[in-house]
């Protein structure tokens, strides 16, 4: 039966070496376990991440093809237009600017939904027991389907303008895979900091724009290079790490050589934020719940 | 689940909360209009030694529940039967002290979360149960037993936005029933279901807590608390003001013996 003690009657013996047996809500273990335990629901988040996209075309006809459908729109419409705008070759520029869309889009998704991702589930966070990463995963999961779909408007390009593709377009499998690593670090980061501040999410959201157009997208970096009236500034773009991960993905997508590089300062980006959100989710996990 | 080691192990389900604490900062509250500490009727205490308000929710915690245990949880509105029930399911984790709950743990709280409107009754069974830690197999295998106890029949292949309260509070007491929690926590609103059901979900809950598990119920029905609970825990201020037979909680919290009333009725 239930023995309870109030606060000021003596602490009942069971208590004492319960009260240190427990790890607590700041601990390593505790952030890990997170990350485990969210990982060990894989059917709940894959499931939840198609839901969530089947929920936004539901009842329309075409689905989810609307992806892709829109996705070939937008592309096609920036590539002519920046094509004319920079005296580009539509061939080579057309599946240059789509591809860069397709890769900047999980990028983007992955920052802006992240930034919102535990605000967004906070009904779910507040009233059903589930480890916070789940939402992370979960988030992450949709963006790769989105990308996915997307991808068809790359097959179509390569069709159409034939690129060298060869063995080095297997590259984008591990450069898609340090994409979604990556995914997943800012997430949580951003995620955990803009549940506290809710200022951040707007900060994030302008910069986040702001950065798509310093970014080689609709633009080519290697044009503006080899302009010497530019050149100067347009080396600054280096300083964006967004460059560098659209570029390790959409060299081997369009069959151009790998730069290694930009893999050198992915790789760096990918531990540093690694380690900051692993120490944030470690000392502000338990703290979500009261925050969202 | 993110609880407070609500590992899925061997062994008898517990809670033992030892003097926790859950303190909610307030970030959007103007600390000026809150400068006194308020010690109203309703809610916890609010403190403001600190610059952001900080609403003492509980307080000094210390309980501990066992297997078999059906406890009733009453108080004023606020007082902090929810926020303790999140305690227990390891929602919040506490401020102060600790809190170790150990089993598999299935709450109740708001009917509306963690449901989709837009997918049908059969696929928020599935969520639901994936949420609380079953495979996606194990719940395959209990949707016709789901299906049956809450008599939903074809409506469960209809999108849940055309479900009534009524039929919502059955599909999740239906989710809850049919997992074997050990760990059963129910906030108030289950009340919007018909007499009928009630009494089969009673026997259904009754089944469960003495196979398997802990019932912590919060309700302002004294009724139901009757039915279900054999102790209490009055809340009030955030702090556990008595915990004992329900009897003599109820009585001391109404200020009338609520239970002969019922007898003599």
């Amino acid at each position: 039966m239930a023995v309870t003690v109030t606060a000021d009657d003596e602490r009942a013996e069971g208590a004492r070496p319960l009260a240190d047996d427990v790890p607590g809500p700041r601990s390593w273990q505790r952030a890990f376990g997170d990350l485990r335990q969210g990982w060990r629901q894989r059917p709940l988040w894959g499931y939840l991440g198609w839901q969530d996209i089947k929920q936004r075309y539901r009842r329309s006809v075409l689905g989810p093809l609307w992806i892709s459908i829109s996705m070939a729109v937008i592309a096609t419409a920036m590539g002519i237009l920046y094509g004319a705008l920079f005296q580009e070759q539509i061939e080579t520029f057309l599946p240059y600017v789509a591809v860069g869309l397709l890769i900047w889009n999980f990028i983007s998704g992955c920052i802006l939904e992240g930034s919102e991702v535990f605000i967004a589930n906070e009904g779910l966070i507040r009233f059903l027991p589930a480890p916070l990463s789940l939402h992370v995963y979960r988030l992450v999961w949709r963006q790769t389907l989105f990308f996915l779909h997307n991808l068809v408007v790359w097959v179509i390009l390569m069709i159409i303008f034939p690129h060298p593709l060869g063995w080095t377009t297997l590259v984008a499998l591990p450069a898609f895979a340090v994409l979604v690593a990556n995914g997943g670090w800012i997430a949580i980061l951003t995620g955990i900091i803009a549940t506290r501040f809710r200022d951040i999410p707007p900060i994030i959201a302008s910069v986040t724009q702001l950065v798509f157009f310093m970014t080689p997208i609709v633009w080519s970096y290697e044009r503006l290079v080899s302009n010497p009236a530019v050149a100067e500034r347009a080396r600054l773009a280096e300083l964006n790490p967004a460059l560098h991960f659209v570029e390790i993905m959409r060299q081997p997508m369009l069959g151009d050589p790998i730069v290694l590089r930009h893999w050198y300062v992915v790789g760096v980006i990918t531990i540093v934020g690694w380690a900051a959100a692993l120490v944030c989710l470690r000392n502000y996990r338990a703290r979500v719940a009261y925050w969202v | 689940m993110r609880g407070v080691s609500t590992e899925n192990g061997n062994g008898a389900p517990r809670i033992d909360i030892v003097d926790a604490g859950v303190d909610f900062p307030i970030f959007d509250a103007k600390s000026r209009s809150l400068k006194k500490a308020v010690l109203g009727k309703a809610g916890g205490r609010i403190g403001t030694e600190s610059k952001v308000p900080i609403i003492e929710a509980l307080r000094s915690i210390n309980v501990s529940l066992r297997k078999g245990d059906r406890v009733a949880l009453v108080g004023h509105n606020g007082a902090g039967k929810s926020t303790l029930l999140r305690l227990m399911s390891g929602i919040y984790e506490p401020t102060r002290g600790r809190s170790f709950v150990h089993g598999k743990v299935a709450p109740v709280f708001d009917l509306a979360v963690g449901m989709d409107p837009e997918i049908s009754g059969l696929d928020n069974i599935l969520i639901r149960g994936l949420f609380l830690g079953m495979t996606k197999k194990q719940m395959e295998a209990r949707i016709d037993d789901i299906a049956e106890f809450t008599e939903l029949g074809d409506y469960l292949s209809m999108p849940l936005r055309t479900y009534s309260t009524g039929m919502r509070v059955r599909l999740a007491l239906g989710v809850v029933t049919s997992i074997d929690p050990e760990i059963l926590l129910l906030d108030e609103g289950i009340g919007a279901v018909d007499a009928e059901f009630l009494a089969k979900a009673r026997d259904r809950l009754f089944e469960l807590v003495e196979r398997s598990g802990i019932l912590v119920f919060a309700s302002h029905s004294d009724e139901f608390l009757a039915d279900l609970c054999e102790t209490a825990i009055w809340m009030d201020h955030g702090t556990i003001r008595e915990h004992g037979p329900l009897r003599e909680v109820l009585h001391h919290y109404k200020g009338h013996d609520v239970l002969a009333e019922f007898e003599s009725r």
